[in-house]
């Protein structure tokens, strides 16, 4: 017998004793989320990672101590863990005069440029996703639920979907690359240039949800009560599609702090003096052996965050995935 | 069984005539309409106030087709359909949604039948809210009315569909129709994903709400023990079409279509010692791509004649209103 059958058969003094187990799909999705360690390591590297960014910026911003472009020539390639030189002025030593992750070739304290870095990272694998998922969900579920709908000699969904297959022809990197080489190369153009280029993958899982809850009795309900189009569009059906959308986005943000960084070591994205995990790392490559933590910091950074990313992702899927409730 | 009630005459509720829905069939690079599906095919019936019209038939032949149609969930391809006088087919949109106040659906699967992220109360308080008929304390208050009229603790309105079992599911679809106080309800299949002890509970629930709100029933099923306990009127289709319309007694005494007469014999009744003298029918339903040509089922008429293969069966009818007995077979 279900908890909800035991209720009905209690008498009322019981009820308020009971209403305090409810769940909600949110509850329900956390207690499954929980359980999965991994995710949970992801997650918590996440949110360090987010407090890191956001500390980053006021720190980098507003502390002359960790301004990522200050140059001191004189403690050029210092390891990480490495005494300031006495040389150095005492306003702009580094905390506690240590150089926590070393310096460059123009003696810039890496940890700082790092902490700006992780903003900007941060800050372009969101922003790019939510143009991304904006985009996939407008278009995925306009070709969804009016489909069927004729323009001329096709319907909508022709129409969309058939442009969505001809984005996904064009091999996302070099479309980017080229944009990119005929736009100035700021943080912005980057953000965009990634968000229009991948929101395919979006617009087509939307697309499919919503077909298959356009045929759902609580959709036909909502229509045979006479609730506008816009009301069961955004508050029946975008939330019972936003599950698998959530998950392609997370794992969407690691793949967008992925290309930036691809960008930057290459030399077309965000340019110095602004230091991004790429670009420290297209720096570092030139003094691997001499100065391998220039390469390797970096280059950790990103394989974490972009595993913690992934790792979150795959929880939330493993969550979400109705197969898995009950249990 | 049940009791007949009296049968008032009146102006009819909902009036149906000649409805029409074939759904094309797509086929080629240019998806050009190839063919079509003659899902409901010039199908009349009336339902009058506070009455229950069962309509009964095989699975896929066209008995929820033709209620969307009437709710006009689906756009029927030709047909009149006429709800408290007010043509319903030719509405815009904006009266149409008003209109759907009046008329409510409920359905087979309670379990996709009920949005699953938004809690109970907000499920029945949707309509309420839309429709702006009741507000600030009144709203709360309606919702547990309508929580306790259909058998559930106010305390559920917190609470989400996946925690409720299938019955108490129906149970909050039917607190969600009655909500706007509609005149007319499609029960579409209503009770079928029910196990038997739980479908008596909701027929007797729905039989009790009919006597209280005096509303009117489109009764889909295909249980025609259901629909003799709870019908006033059935109406027969068969891929399609209508082919015996009548008072339920009556249609139960004496069918008189071949069709109605081998889907009674073969319900089975609760006594080993009453025979069987209907030979069963023989064959599946045709498809209703390419139905057969004249009346509909000469393909597995037991008592097929001539001109059954070449020549639609007409009308035949006797009394009426609702008493009228009408039957569209040649052997009448």
């Amino acid at each position: 017998m279900g908890e909800a059958e035991k209720n009905r058969h209690n008498g009322s003094p019981d009820r308020a004793a009971q209403a305090v187990i409810y769940e909600t799909p949110f509850d329900e999705f956390w207690r499954l989320f929980k359980r999965d360690r991994l995710a949970m390591v992801g997650l918590v590297v996440l949110v360090l990672l987010l407090f890191m960014a956001v500390a980053g910026k006021a720190l980098t911003e507003w502390w002359v101590v960790f301004d990522p472009s200050t140059v001191n020539l004189v403690d050029k390639f210092k390891s990480p863990l490495s005494q300031v030189s006495t040389l150095v002025p005492v306003d702009t030593r580094p905390l506690l005069g240590v150089y926590i992750l070393g310096t460059d070739e123009l003696g810039r304290d890496v940890f700082a440029r790092m902490l700006q870095g992780s903003f900007v990272s941060l800050s372009i694998g969101f922003i790019a996703v939510g143009i991304s998922v904006f985009i996939g969900i407008l278009l995925g579920g306009l070709a969804g639920y009016y489909g069927k709908l004729r323009l001329g000699i096709m319907t909508v969904d022709t129409l969309i979907m058939r442009f969505t297959d001809v984005m996904l022809c064009f091999p996302t990197f070099f479309l980017i690359l080229t944009v990119v080489a005929l736009l100035p190369p700021s943080i912005y153009n980057i953000m965009i240039v990634i968000g229009v280029t991948s929101w395919m993958g979006t617009a087509r899982f939307v697309r499919a949800e919503f077909l298959a809850l356009r045929e759902q009795d609580f959709v036909v309900a909502a229509q045979a009560m006479g609730l506008p189009e816009r009301r069961i569009i955004f508050l029946h059906m975008v939330p019972n599609a936003i599950a698998p959308v959530l998950v392609s986005a997370t794992i969407g943000v690691a793949t967008a702090i992925l290309t930036e960084s691809a960008l930057s070591f290459l030399g077309f994205g965000v340019q110095p003096p602004f230091a991004t995990w790429g670009n420290i790392l297209s720096d570092g490559k030139g003094f691997i052996f001499d100065a391998p933590w220039l390469f390797f910091i970096p280059g950790l950074a990103i394989l974490v965050v972009v595993l913690a990313f992934n790792l979150v992702g795959e929880g939330m899927r493993e969550a979400l995935n109705p197969k898995l409730r009950q249990r | 069984m049940s009791q007949k009630r009296i049968l008032k005459d009146g102006t009819p509720l909902l009036k149906v005539e000649g409805l029409t829905k074939y759904f094309p069939v797509h086929s080629g690079v240019f998806s050009r309409v190839t063919d079509q599906v003659q899902a409901v095919d010039g199908v009349s019936f009336e339902v009058y106030p506070g009455e229950t019209l069962g309509l009964v038939g095989e699975s896929g032949c066209g008995k929820t087709t033709a209620a969307r149609c009437v709710l006009r969930l689906i756009e029927p391809t030709s047909g009149q359909v006429q709800f408290d006088g007010e043509d319903i087919i030719g509405l815009g949109r904006t009266a149409l949604r008003t209109m759907r106040q009046h008329m409510q659906i409920i359905f087979q699967d309670p379990y996709s039948s009920l949005n699953p992220r938004m809690s109970v109360g907000n499920i029945i308080g949707e309509p309420l809210r839309v429709h702006g008929l009741v507000k600030g304390k009144e709203y709360e208050q309606r919702i547990d009315e309508l929580l306790e009229r259909v058998g559930l603790a106010p305390d559920t309105r917190q609470r989400y569909p996946h925690e409720f079992s299938g019955g108490q599911r129906q149970r909050i679809g039917i607190a969600r129709a009655l909500a706007l106080n509609p005149k007319f309800i499609v029960c579409d299949e209503a009770v079928s994903a029910l196990d038997v002890s739980i479908q008596a509970q909701i027929i007797n629930l729905l039989k009790a709400l009919q006597e209280e709100f005096g509303m009117a029933y489109l009764f889909i099923a295909h249980d025609l023990n259901v629909v003799h306990h709870i019908a006033d009127r059935v109406a027969v289709m068969y891929l399609g079409k209508v082919v015996e319309m009548a008072p339920v007694d009556e249609l139960f005494m004496s069918p008189k279509h071949p069709y109605t007469q081998a889907l009674i014999a073969a319900n089975p009744i609760p006594d080993p010692d009453i025979g069987h003298d209907v030979v069963p029918l023989s064959g599946d339903v045709p498809s209703p791509l390419h139905p057969p040509t004249g009346c509909r089922f000469h393909t597995r008429c037991p008592q097929v004649m001539d001109q059954c293969r070449s020549l639609e069966p007409e009308l035949n009818q006797s009394g009426e209103g609702r008493e009228a007995h009408g039957v569209w077979c040649h052997l009448h």
